[in-house]
């Protein structure tokens, strides 16, 4: 059997580090304890795999789950997922969440004064075609107040959560909205000091996918750790 | 080419309205073959307090160490917390998977969690109780002979009943992994 293919580890600065204080919530919840390096085995290099039997092909329309048609601006996000060598990662899930246009999630959790809508439940789901493509159709989400500072508000966004092929890709994130002034402002937008990763969050205004009349698009590229060059049986080994 | 990998960003409060309807807490229905474990455990905070918004994934290999053969077992479970930090999960105990260097690593579960308040996931993993092959798994090897408890699900008394939590922090703070 070959030596497995195992995944780059990340480029410094790009991904956050558990405890960050300007997001009050990771004091009590980041680990205290070094974390420790696990090598990758079978276990880390291998991922379920979704299929067109649980994922419906309506379910990345996020305006037509209810009678109605919901309230605000209608728009596409659409994108590919890719690794880091620029190979497109395909039939992987990508699971999406967001505020309605008022910047309200029905959940009990939420008590933010603004209202609720009827025809918005704000949850979408597909899986990448054969060339990484993903398409959402949905509604801009509103930005909304949390309690983490005073007068703190999340800049407008789109929760992520993709499987890629192995455990060691999945990925859970946010897409933001371009030219968003709240973004300097956002403690989990600034988790990390690398600005070039901060902005590749942020979605670009998208011609190619906009709908004259309907919808204007955004795009925004999704990158999962890609495999290493080499395999790693040299590089890493274990103890006996 | 080269890319780099988008950074991780929270799962948030909400995760809910995105990440419940594929809730997988009975992994192996009547037919696959192997030993049925129960897997219980409550996640805490740096304050002992439940963590009520976490969701836990899991993932393992079937009895006989192979990962995705079967369209009956795939592997894969996902539970969120509930009010009492609790999450669960029916399965079964996985095979010995192949280590690097023609090893064998002992039964063990892959465990992500993501909550508010993680910038990213925490990776853990569940081996279990009076399993000799843990004396030679490579990986809990690697992890300080004082800690390497908090890895190992422990027994309730009833059979097929594991217990296995995850702390934050604290004395017997759970290990957790970079890979």
């Amino acid at each position: 059997m070959p030596p497995p293919i195992t995944y780059r580890r990340p480029v410094a600065g790009t991904q956050p580090e558990h405890l960050f204080p300007r997001y009050a919530s990771t004091v009590k919840r980041a680990p205290t304890q070094p974390l420790v390096r696990l090598p990758q085995t079978e276990t880390e290099l291998t991922s379920p795999v979704f299929g067109w039997s649980e994922v419906k092909r309506g379910d990345h329309d996020l305006t037509n789950q209810h009678a109605g048609d919901p309230i605000g601006e209608r728009i596409i996000v659409s994108g590919r997922v890719l690794d880091e060598n620029g190979r497109p990662v395909p039939n992987t899930l990508v699971e999406i969440w967001q505020a309605n246009s008022a910047g309200r999630y029905p959940h009990r959790v939420d008590q933010h004064d603004a209202p609720m809508d009827p025809n918005f439940t704000g949850c979408g789901r597909t899986l990448t075609d054969r060339q990484g493509r993903y398409r959402f159709v949905t509604i801009r989400p509103g930005e909304y107040p949390w309690r983490n500072h005073y007068n703190a508000w999340r800049p407008a966004h789109i929760h992520f959560s993709i499987f890629g092929q192995a455990f060691v890709q999945r990925l859970v994130t946010q897409m933001y909205f371009p030219g968003d002034p709240l973004l300097e402002e956002d403690p989990m937008y600034n988790c990390v000091p690398d600005e070039s990763a901060r902005r590749r969050l942020v979605s670009a205004l998208d011609w190619e996918s906009t709908i004259p009349e309907i919808a204007l698009g955004y795009r925004w590229d999704i990158v999962l750790r890609g495999p290493e060059a080499t395999p790693m049986e040299n590089k890493e080994r274990l103890p006996g | 080419m080269s890319l780099h990998a988008t950074t991780s960003q929270t799962v948030g409060p909400y995760l809910h309205i995105g990440l419940t309807w594929l809730i997988t807490e009975s992994l192996a229905p009547a037919g696959v073959p192997g030993e049925r474990a129960q897997i219980r455990g409550r996640v805490l905070d740096g304050d002992g307090k439940p963590v009520n918004d976490a969701l836990v994934e899991i993932w393992q290999a079937d009895s006989r160490g192979k990962y995705g053969a079967s369209k009956r077992f795939r592997g894969f479970g996902r539970s969120a917390t509930d009010d009492a930090g609790a999450f669960r999960f029916h399965t079964i105990k996985p095979g010995r998977v192949a280590a690097p260097g023609r090893k064998l690593q002992a039964p063990h579960i892959l465990v992500h969690v993501f909550m508010r308040g993680q910038l990213k996931q925490l990776v853990s993993r569940i081996y279990f109780p009076d399993e000799p092959s843990n004396a030679q798994d490579p990986v809990l090897a690697l992890v300080p002979k004082e800690r390497r408890a908090t890895l190992i699900a422990k027994k309730t008394g009833k059979p097929g009943m594991l217990e296995w939590n995850v702390l934050l922090q604290g004395r017997n703070e759970t290990v957790f992994f970079d890979c």
